[in-house]
């Protein structure tokens, strides 16, 4: 293979490797399924395999993004799945009050309750970290455990059905012969996008998870900074809940977004941002996300058997990491990949090259300091 | 002193980091029963010294013999057993266990595997009191003071090498800066356990930034400049102006000829003044008076409280005392902040670690602080900030020339530029730059110093901090003079102002 300068260009774009995962997946399906890749019309809506990827991703993309944020500022959040749950609890326990349930102003209502509740958590998860300086992933941890009992409370522990019309739009319904929860999900990544690029909070975000003492000195209120993008997580995860609870015209605050933190937080890596902090990619996520929502497609058509199927997943997602460490490509490949020229470990790169964060960010050892 | 056996003798001791030569033939000897000061500026080679000694660095050339027999350690665990301890500037000890407990931690008496408590406490209680301290080791250390826990320290130091807790084991002990963080009283506490111990046959190294310390106590001093070893000394044999010109490398003389200064004298009218500022472990209060268009330059060792003042100036550490009047304004200092938003800027002299983003581009660091104090909702227009960056850019020569470029990809001294744009971008009235010349090519060096002279002839207030005088001198309207983390003079600059006497006033201390 010849390293023509376009294609040295190409590799080096910052969402070649996710992307070319995210082919690679799709097209293993096409032997088991010669027709992964058509889309029908029936009774005006498209119906298809990458039609269901999509809809069925919607959830994690919205989650993953919002985890994109609190990644870049150095942070984690483990606490979106309770999210999801509360938010969902909440929602559907007051639609299932209604008289009516199919009335907009309930429906509409009722979602505002969820997404403050959302807000709230957010808020919560922001003060402990940004305020009290706990370290994010034990801040987080507590409402993980805690909100999962709080859904269960608020739906008194059983699985809460509705029968809202208006309702099932968000996550079942179909819009211009698409799902609606695409149409959603669009909004969303295009608001945020928006929001961090368009103003200066991308920048800021960056800066704080890239350095956080320099931030510090340069006069970046980074307390503010942290509290928002907390806020903005777990809202992220409250329209994913209502999405959730949508699709399946229920609140299951028991199983509602189980280990969604977890699929989200890998999203976020493999879209290329690191753990570490600092740069971060919306783009990335959102292909990160629906790389991980194909394996789950990809498992179910190629038939492996459900007892078998995270170990399987777990051997992907090893192998997605392992493609995208510059120094695992190096000692494979060879230079063929070519790794990006003093291209430091600490941004861009996912997991796997995280492994020795030190030794990827510090070429050469640190002189003395006496 | 008769010249008895040295029990640790290194030779020809030779270490390199990849592009760094950090020791280059270093010999250093320690006779038992002395105090033995290591002393130069800060990257002259001490702490790797210690850490080759050690075993935290393994040795690339030269040999270390112990009490007569060649060894070679491979890690601190072995260099301890061999009975060299070693007591760093942080406690590294469990607060939240007993005094006993931490003393004997990891080599508890025990029998069929049971930890002996009461005679764990009673070894450790003889132990202490056999070096002359009144501690209650069933108390939790975290119920002692700072100093007292270094005190514990070194007891858990002396004490290792021996199971039995006689204290023999220990020949060499090494305490890499223990004074740091201590007042004045407890390190009289901490002296009498030295000499305790030296009676006893220990020899101590001893690394302190305090000169005054080292005449105090020590016996026999070793100066390291550049990796290299410049002389060993009996302390009784050589005055601190000696001592200051060994470790900075210069004759007085021959910072006489280089000394050349022409300065403009219209200062206008004052801008900062702080009274009475300080903080505990930082720098001592201080009253200082910064007028417009005023450079003052800070002189005194390394470690002596420049950057210390300096940050509290600017509030990146927050005084315990004083106030900081700006612009007639009395400023609550609780956050950098609020010092940015009279107008202070800070270029710390750690580039890497509290001044750049690494992984953003040049222009993102470029406009960072001024998009700070905008705040996120109000990004600067995109042909304005391209504008702002390429016309410091150029006025700099930041080289590449390519707002794109990461700025972690960059050299030194571009870096050291980028920083100053960021600062200038916002139109700062005092400007703080705390070795702004350090390890950038002497081109760039100049540059950086031209751009200082033109700023303060601009109105702006500078507070320049070098490690060479001639630099400090050569700029300066007024030079303040630190020693032990004091400010001991402000001199006005003219030609009676040497280096020649700064030195002096560094190495005396006088002007209190």
């Amino acid at each position: 293979m010849t390293t023509t300068p376009r294609w040295r260009a190409l590799t080096h774009h910052h969402l070649f490797w996710p992307v070319a995962v995210l082919v690679i997946l799709l097209l293993v399906n096409v032997p088991f399924t010669p027709d992964f890749f058509s889309i029908k019309m029936t009774d005006g809506h498209l119906y298809g395999s990458l039609v269901s990827i999509v809809l069925f991703g919607s959830p994690l993309i919205l989650v993953a993004v919002g985890m994109t944020l609190v990644i870049a500022t150095g942070g984690i959040d483990l606490s979106v799945g309770a999210v999801v749950a509360i938010t969902g609890a909440l929602t559907c326990s007051y639609i299932s009050d209604q008289a009516d349930q199919s009335a907009l102003s309930g429906v509409f209502l009722a979602m505002g309750i969820g997404l403050v509740a959302a807000v709230v958590c957010g808020l919560w998860n922001g003060f402990l970290v940004a305020r009290m300086g706990i370290q994010p992933i034990i801040a987080t941890l507590i409402i993980m455990v805690a909100g999962r009992g709080v859904a269960q409370l608020i739906t008194d522990g059983q699985i809460i059905t509705v029968n809202s019309e208006p309702y099932k739009l968000i996550g079942g319904g179909y819009w211009l012969t698409l799902p609606f929860s695409i149409f959603v999900v669009a909004a969303v990544v295009a608001v945020t996008v928006a929001l961090t690029r368009r103003t200066a909070l991308g920048l800021l975000v960056e800066s704080v998870g890239g350095n956080a003492e320099a931030s510090r000195l340069v006069g970046i209120r980074s307390m503010r900074i942290k509290i928002m993008v907390y806020v903005f997580c777990a809202l992220c995860a409250g329209i994913a809940g209502l999405m959730i609870s949508s699709n399946t015209s229920a609140a299951d605050g028991n199983n509602a977004g189980l280990w969604i933190e977890l699929d989200a937080i890998l999203a976020v890596v493999i879209g290329g941002t690191s753990l570490l902090g600092g740069r971060f990619s919306i783009g990335g996520t959102v292909v990160g996300a629906l790389v991980i929502q194909t394996l789950t497609t990809t498992i179910y058509t190629i038939g492996v058997p459900t007892q078998t199927n995270l170990v399987f997943k777990a051997a992907v997602v090893i192998i997605v990491c392992l493609m995208q460490s510059p120094k695992f490509r190096a000692k494979v490949f060879g230079g063929r990949f070519g790794t990006k020229p003093g291209a430091k470990g600490g941004t861009g790169q996912p997991a796997a090259a995280q492994a020795e964060p030190a030794a990827a960010t510090e070429p050469a050892p640190k002189m003395e300091v006496s | 002193m008769a010249e008895p056996q040295p029990v640790l003798e290194m030779t020809g001791i030779v270490k390199e980091f990849p592009g760094v030569r950090a020791l280059s033939g270093v010999d250093f000897r320690l006779f038992p029963g002395e105090i033995h000061a290591l002393l130069g500026e800060n990257g002259a080679g001490k702490s790797t010294l210690i850490k080759v000694l050690t075993g935290v660095h393994s040795l690339d050339g030269g040999t270390i013999t112990l009490s007569g027999t060649s060894v070679r350690f491979d890690s601190p665990s072995q260099t301890q057993q061999a009975g060299i301890s070693t007591v760093y500037q942080e406690v590294n000890l469990c607060p939240n266990l007993s005094v006993a407990e931490n003393i004997f931690i990891g080599r508890e008496p025990t029998r069929f595997g049971r930890i002996q408590w009461k005679r764990l406490r009673r070894e450790a209680a003889e132990l202490v009191d056999r070096l002359g301290l009144d501690i209650d080791v069933t108390a939790p250390l975290s119920s002692y003071p700072l100093a007292v826990q270094q005190l514990v320290a070194i007891v858990r130091s002396v004490g290792t090498g021996d199971a039995d807790g006689q204290g023999a084991g220990t020949k060499v002990l090494i305490l890499d800066e223990p004074t740091s963080s201590l007042d004045r009283d407890e390190v009289l506490e901490l002296f009498a356990l030295m000499r305790r111990l030296k009676d006893q046959g220990v020899a101590i190294l001893f690394v302190s930034h305090f000169l005054d310390q080292i005449y105090e106590i020590c016996d026999r001093m070793t100066v390291l400049r550049n990796g290299t070893l410049v002389g060993e000394h009996m302390v009784s044999e050589l005055d601190q102006v000696g001592l200051i010109q060994l470790m900075i490398g210069k004759a007085l003389d021959q910072l006489e000829e280089l000394h050349d200064h022409q300065l403009r004298s219209d200062v206008g009218e004052s801008l900062l003044q702080a009274d009475g500022v300080g903080r505990v472990g930082g720098v001592a209060p201080f009253d200082l008076e910064i007028k417009k268009g005023e450079v003052i330059g800070l002189a005194g060792l390394l470690g002596s409280g420049r950057t210390e003042l300096a940050r509290l100036l600017f509030g990146a550490d927050q005084p315990d005392s004083g106030t900081v009047t700006i612009g007639g304004k009395q400023v609550s200092m609780s956050a950098p902040n609020d010092a940015i938003s009279e107008g202070v800027a800070f270029c710390s002299e750690n580039r890497k670690t509290e001044g750049l983003v690494p992984d953003l581009t040049v222009r993102e660091n470029i406009i960072l602080a001024l998009q700070a104090s905008r705040g996120w909702t109000r990004p600067i227009p995109v042909a304005q900030r391209d504008e702002l960056v390429a016309k410091y850019i150029k006025a700099l020569d930041i080289r590449p020339a390519n707002p794109e470029a990461r700025v972690g990809q960059l050299s030194g001294g571009n870096q050291q530029k980028v920083l100053l744009a960021r600062w200038l971008i916002t139109q700062p009235k005092l400007l703080i730059l705390d070795e702004p010349t350090r390890g950038i090519d002497i081109g760039a060096k100049a540059e950086i110093q031209k751009l200082v002279v033109s700023l303060s002839e601009d109105g702006m207030a500078v507070l320049y901090i070098a490690a060479e005088l001639e630099e400090v001198l050569r700029l300066s309207h007024t030079i303040g003079v630190l020693r032990d983390r004091k400010l001991v003079a402000q001199l006005a600059n003219g030609p009676e102002i040497t280096p020649t006497r700064i030195l002096e006033t560094i190495a005396s201390g006088e002007h209190q």
